[in-house]
Parts: C-alpha cells; sequence; structure tokens
C-alpha cells in the first residue's frame, strides 16, 4: 500500500513491525499523499467518522442507564433524563447526533454525485459507501423506537408492515419481525439489540471504506487523475489533518447549538407521549432524514410498488457507476450535468418536504411528480447525457494551466463560487 | 474561505426547511414572554414556586406527575423551596408502602425521595372519574405538544362560548387552540382561584403563566445547566476554531496553495 518502505528506527521497533506492521500502517497514514485542491466539501469525511464514534460512545454511557422492555422504556429514559448525571446531555447529544450524522453523509453523497467520485476507479468506495447509507438507516429507524414514545410505536407499526406488502409470505414475515402479533415488548428487545449490533458493522465498513479509498487515493474537485506523491498532493497529515479539524470544529458549532439550545427541534412532540397501541397519532411522520424516501413511497398507490420503489430509489444508486456514461468526473467541466445535479438536489428536497405532509391532494401530485423525476434523471438522463454532453477541456494537471490558457485552477476555483 | 461560507449557507438553508416543516402545523398561539427562552434563559423561581401552588390546588385533582420527586423540589435550577419547605410538602402527601414484616401494606406520609403521588391509582381508574378521557401524565407535557409552552399557555386561556352553529356533547368544552376544538377538561383556571402567599394577584393570565412556567421545568429540570454549560461550550469551541484556523494557515502557507 505504501509507496515507499517504512523502516522504524528502533531495534523494537523493527522487531514488531516484522511482526505487525503497525508502524507501517501509521506512516502510510501521515503520509498519504493527498491533492492540495480538495475543497471544504472534502471535510465531510472526517467529520462522519467523528459522528460515528460520538453515537458509539454516547449510545454505550445510554445503554448502561436504558431498560429494554416495553413497560420500562420510557421511564428509564425519562431516569436518565432526570437523575443520571449528565444524562440529558449525554441523550440529546446521541438524539441530534443522528440529525448531525444524517447531516454529514447527505452532504457527503451529494458532494461525490457533484464531483463524480464514484466513477472508476472508486466504484466499491461508492458501493460499501451505499451500503452504510443502508445500515444508518436501519440502525436510525430503530434507534427511534428504543424511547418507546408514540411516534417510536406508531413508526415501527408503519414500516415494519410494509413487509406484509410481499406476495404470499408477507403476514409471516410480518409476525416474525415482530415476534407476536403486534409490535411490543419482543419486538422492542430485538430493536435494542440490533441497534447495538449495526454501528459496529458500520465501523468495519468505514475501515474498508478507507482502505478502498487509499488504493486509488481520493477525487478531486478537477475530477482528473494526480500523480502521487507529486507537487499536486500533500501529505495527509498536517495539511488535511489540520484542515479536517477546522471543518470538524465549525461542524462541532452547530451541533453544539443544537443540543444545548434546541434539543428536541428536531424530533417529534409525540414521543414525548408514552406508547399507547389504542391510540393513533393523528400524522405518522418518521424523521427528517427518511422524508424523501417516504415521500416515495406514499406516492405509489399500490402497496408492494411502493415498498418497490422506495427499495430501488436506494438500491439505483448502488448501480449509478455505470448509469452515469460520462468518463469525466467533476461536474465542473458538464456544463448539461450541472444543471441536472441542482435539480436532483431540488427535487429530493421537494421529496423531503411533501414527505412530511400528508399524502393527499397537490402534496400527493407533486410527490409523484417529484418521484418520477428521480428516477427519469437516473434512469434516462445521466445514460444518455454521458453520450450527448459537450464538456469542456480537462486541465492537464490540477496546477498547470490548460493548453497555454488561463491558469486552471484558478477558473475552477471560480466556477465553484458561482455554484 | 468563500467555501465555508458556502457550507454554512448550506446547513442553514437546510435547518430553516426542517423548521418550516415542524412550523406547517402551527397556528398562531397566545404569546407571552418566557424567562426561559434564549441563550442565558433562566425560571423565574417566584414564578415556578407559584406555578407549584396552580398544580398542587388546581391540576393535581385529576393530572398526575409521576416523573417528578419532591426531592426535585429543593434542587438547584428548579422551584428551589428550601429542603424544610420541600419536607413539609412531601409529609403532607399519603403514600401506600410496605410490605412490612407482618406482610400488610401500610399508610405513611411521603418522603423526599418519592415520586408525586398521583391522583388516581391507574389509567381505568383515573378515565373513569373523568368521563372517559385521560387527564394526561403532566411530567413532560411541555415537551410533548407540538407548540410546547405557547400551546399549553393557548389552551389554558382559550375557553370559548362555542360558535354559533356548532353543538357539543354533555361535559365537553370549547376550546380555541386545542386539536378539534374540543376539550374534556372544564375550564380550569379562573381570576382569583387560588391565593398566592407571596401577594402576586392571582389572574387568570397570571395562573396560566406560572402553571405553564412550572411544567416546563417539571419536563426540563436541567434547562439553567444545560444553557449555562452550552454558553461554555459554544464558547470555548468559537476560540478553539480560530486558534485552529489561524495554525492551518500557518501551516498551508508553507506551500503554495490556498486552504
Amino acid at each position: 500500500m505504501s509507496d515507499h518502505e517504512y523502516v522504524p528506527k528502533s531495534k523494537f521497533g523493527k522487531w514488531f513491525n516484522d511482526r505487525l506492521p503497525l508502524l507501517s500502517l501509521a506512516s502510510h497514514l501521515t503520509d498519504y499523499p493527498t491533492p492540495k485542491n480538495l475543497n471544504y466539501w472534502w471535510t465531510f469525511g472526517g467529520i462522519l467518522t467523528f459522528c460515528l464514534i460520538t453515537q458509539i460512545v454516547t449510545g454505550l454511557t445510554l445503554a448502561m442507564h436504558y431498560i429494554a422492555h416495553a413497560d420500562l422504556a420510557f421511564e428509564s429514559v425519562e431516569h436518565i433524563m432526570r437523575d443520571v448525571n449528565y444524562g440529558w446531555l449525554i441523550r440529546y447529544i446521541h438524539a441530534n447526533g443522528a440529525s448531525m450524522f444524517f447531516l454529514a453523509v447527505y452532504i457527503h453523497i451529494f458532494r461525490s454525485l457533484f464531483y463524480g467520485s464514484y466513477k472508476s476507479p472508486r466504484e466499491i468506495i461508492w458501493i460499501i459507501g451505499i451500503i452504510i447509507y443502508l445500515l444508518m438507516m436501519a440502525a436510525a429507524f430503530m434507534g427511534y423506537v428504543l424511547p418507546w414514545g408514540q411516534m417510536s410505536f406508531w413508526g415501527a407499526t408503519v414500516i415494519t408492515n410494509l413487509f406484509s406488502a410481499v406476495p404470499l409470505v408477507g403476514e409471516g414475515i410480518v409476525n416474525w419481525l415482530w415476534g407476536g402479533y403486534s409490535v411490543d415488548n419482543p419486538t422492542l428487545t430485538r430493536f435494542f439489540t440490533l441497534h447495538y449490533l449495526i454501528p459496529f458493522l458500520i465501523l468495519g465498513l468505514v475501515v474498508l471504506h478507507i482502505w478502498a479509498l487509499h488504493i486509488p487515493g481520493n477525487n478531486n474537485p478537477v475530477g482528473i487523475d494526480v500523480k502521487k506523491p507529486s507537487k499536486d498532493t500533500v501529505p495527509f497529515h498536517p495539511y488535511i489533518v489540520i484542515k479536517d479539524a477546522f471543518a470538524l470544529l465549525m461542524f462541532t458549532i452547530v451541533f453544539a447549538f443544537f443540543v444545548f439550545y434546541s434539543p428536541n427541534i428536531l424530533g417529534h412532540a409525540d414521543n414525548y407521549i408514552e406508547a399507547n397501541p389504542m391510540v393513533t397519532p393523528a400524522h405518522i411522520v418518521p424523521e427528517w432524514y427518511l422524508l424523501p424516501f417516504y415521500a416515495i413511497l406514499r406516492s405509489v398507490p399500490d402497496k408492494l410498488m411502493g415498498v418497490v420503489a422506495m427499495l430501488s430509489a436506494i438500491l439505483i444508486l448502488a448501480a449509478l457507476p455505470w448509469l452515469d456514461t460520462s468518463k469525466i468526473r467533476s461536474a465542473v467541466f458538464r456544463p448539461l450535468y450541472k444543471q441536472f445535479y441542482w435539480i436532483l438536489l431540488i427535487d429530493v428536497l421537494v421529496l423531503g418536504y411533501v414527505g412530511a405532509m400528508p399524502a393527499e391532494g397537490l402534496y400527493l401530485l407533486i410527490a409523484r411528480v417529484a418521484t418520477a423525476y428521480y428516477f427519469i434523471h437516473f434512469l434516462i438522463i445521466l445514460p444518455v447525457l454521458g453520450f450527448k454532453e459537450k464538456t469542456i477541456p480537462l486541465p492537464f494537471s490540477i496546477t498547470e494551466p490548460v493548453l497555454g490558457g488561463a491558469p486552471m485552477a484558478l477558473s475552477v476555483k471560480k466556477k465553484e463560487s458561482l455554484n | 474561505m468563500k467555501n465555508i461560507f458556502k457550507i454554512t449557507y448550506l446547513i442553514i438553508f437546510l435547518l430553516a426547511g426542517t423548521l418550516q416543516v415542524n412550523a406547517a402545523e402551527k397556528i398562531d398561539l397566545l404569546k407571552t414572554d418566557w424567562s426561559f427562552k434564549g441563550l442565558f434563559g433562566k425560571f423565574d423561581r417566584g414564578s415556578l414556586q407559584r406555578g407549584y401552588q396552580v398544580y398542587t390546588e388546581v391540576c393535581s385533582s385529576c393530572h398526575s406527575m409521576k416523573y417528578v420527586s419532591y426531592r426535585n423540589l429543593f434542587e438547584p435550577g428548579g422551584p428551589e423551596f428550601t429542603e424544610d419547605q420541600a419536607k413539609a410538602i412531601a409529609a403532607s402527601f399519603e403514600i401506600t408502602d410496605g410490605p412490612n414484616n407482618d406482610g400488610e401494606m401500610f399508610i405513611r406520609p411521603a418522603k423526599l425521595s418519592d415520586k408525586f403521588v398521583m391522583p388516581f391509582e391507574n389509567v381505568k381508574a383515573a378515565q373513569a372519574a373523568n368521563g372517559g378521557a385521560y387527564p394526561p401524565d403532566m411530567s413532560v407535557l411541555a415537551k410533548a405538544r407540538s407548540g410546547g409552552v405557547d400551546y399549553i399557555y393557548s389552551v389554558l386561556l382559550g375557553y370559548q362560548d362555542p360558535p354559533s352553529g356548532v353543538t357539543l356533547e354533555d361535559g365537553v368544552y370549547y376550546n380555541k387552540y386545542m386539536y378539534g376544538n374540543n376539550i374534556k377538561m372544564a375550564e380550569p383556571l379562573s381570576d382569583g382561584l387560588v391565593e398566592y402567599s407571596d401577594g402576586t394577584i392571582a389572574s387568570k393570565e397570571q395562573m396560566a403563566k406560572d402553571v405553564t412556567t412550572f411544567l416546563m421545568w417539571a419536563a426540563e429540570p436541567h434547562l439553567e445547566s444545560r444553557h449555562r454549560m452550552g454558553f461554555k461550550a459554544i464558547l470555548y469551541l468559537i476560540i478553539l476554531t480560530i486558534l485552529v484556523y489561524f495554525s492551518m494557515k500557518k501551516i498551508w502557507s508553507r506551500i503554495e496553495s490556498e486552504v
């Protein structure tokens, strides 16, 4: 992996490194040549690692005080909020941490879409990323069930009921998932177990995600291959480390603002009402980060097809490296793709908005149009665009001027600021 | 640096979107100035103590508050009664304990460590006594309604005669702010219903404000320490961010590239 063989200075270091090359790994991570033109959108990888660790650490602490039982869960959460030392802080970090995690992952994904980071030779990084994203959604959904409030209970009921759409065995699958004939204590205990397990699966996949990244190296805003190491790259430490740290601190300020001053604004008030199977809330809505997919689900009249559409909306992303036929990575050199990129972003935001609204009248119509456009973007626009689009000539390197013209790095910067 | 602004704009934009989504359901609620809002928001001790009085003399005949303990009444950040006052308050309630060594349940005065005594044995008993409607537990009520304290304050003051054409069933009242406008709770407050020991005039608005403040504290007993810690934490983060920014500039100045 390393570009040059690392030899430890001390005798013990050499002895150890020959048996377990941890020092070589550390040396690789420090020296890892990184394109020096990475912008701040590239700092979200580090931010996401921070989010994952924060969730695991706060989650472990909460698990020491939480009781996974239908009769006690809600009370144990109140116990954490009132009687556990700084329990309120740990719980609010964990609850808002989930939202911050998704905020960061959406920025990370849309960065990848803009700069074509999913394209050859980075397909595996991208696919691992999609699996991580799927696991994140599973973990977040199950985590939201644990406080056993009204939204926990009814959200779990609605989502698990989706499996009943499967022909023939649907009903059986739902009962199997519930461990009974409704969402109840067995459902809660298994959700707790899985909610505890999934973050560690994600952690393992993050290691693979980074490993796969370190084979070709980072993409960059210009989207061309960078010789490494060269004058186009900087060693990861200290250049990227300090830049990531700066961006992470900016992020934690926003994070802290939510935790300390609006800890409940991203949640739903109904989840402070203890779960009651006899009373259905007026509107059952998932957390904000799942709303676009919820809108897709509800926009299809048939239950089974709705579920299929929702799942396809996520899985279609895994095929993206092959659906996008253009060889040019960065949208900076793809004038048409850039427009469609922004339309897609708005489309997803619209889906999120209508997902929070009742599925009727104008909202339903908008949801259907937006859902249709989502699939058209990936299945028609992207494949066709690769053949039809006239792209802007690429520079030879991220620092050198293009074909004797203006210094490209400079004009790239200008273009970005226009976006 | 321009990119940082872009990131910031995007975050604000996304968050504004979320807020609007949450705000979409709200109707115009009555507003009053809450002392506990804002960066340095604190509870008004007098208001909390008066609010406790309203709760215990009015609300608690139907509404339980099962997650709050008598000891909370003298803990910092709350109504901050003296410990003796809190003990006396607790002792004025009776609680069933046991079994004792003879295997019998017995009744004793409540202690500081006890949770607030509930007005009814269970939900069914509460429903039976209240025309089928369950008076919700008030421990986290201020967080369990969209609109929060403004909503509770509005409902307390939102009782009206029904508009012409609207007929109400027996035991149902018209409330401008209640979801669906029908409420099974009779108007709980009226001017001079309680006699405040600190001499404050017990107007309906005053009582509504005091008891709502008390409910906010009951739902968020650590609100004051959260605000205090938040200010320190964010100030610390801002200073650290500035320092790291200049370190970053210094480090990147070694090479010909803009960070």
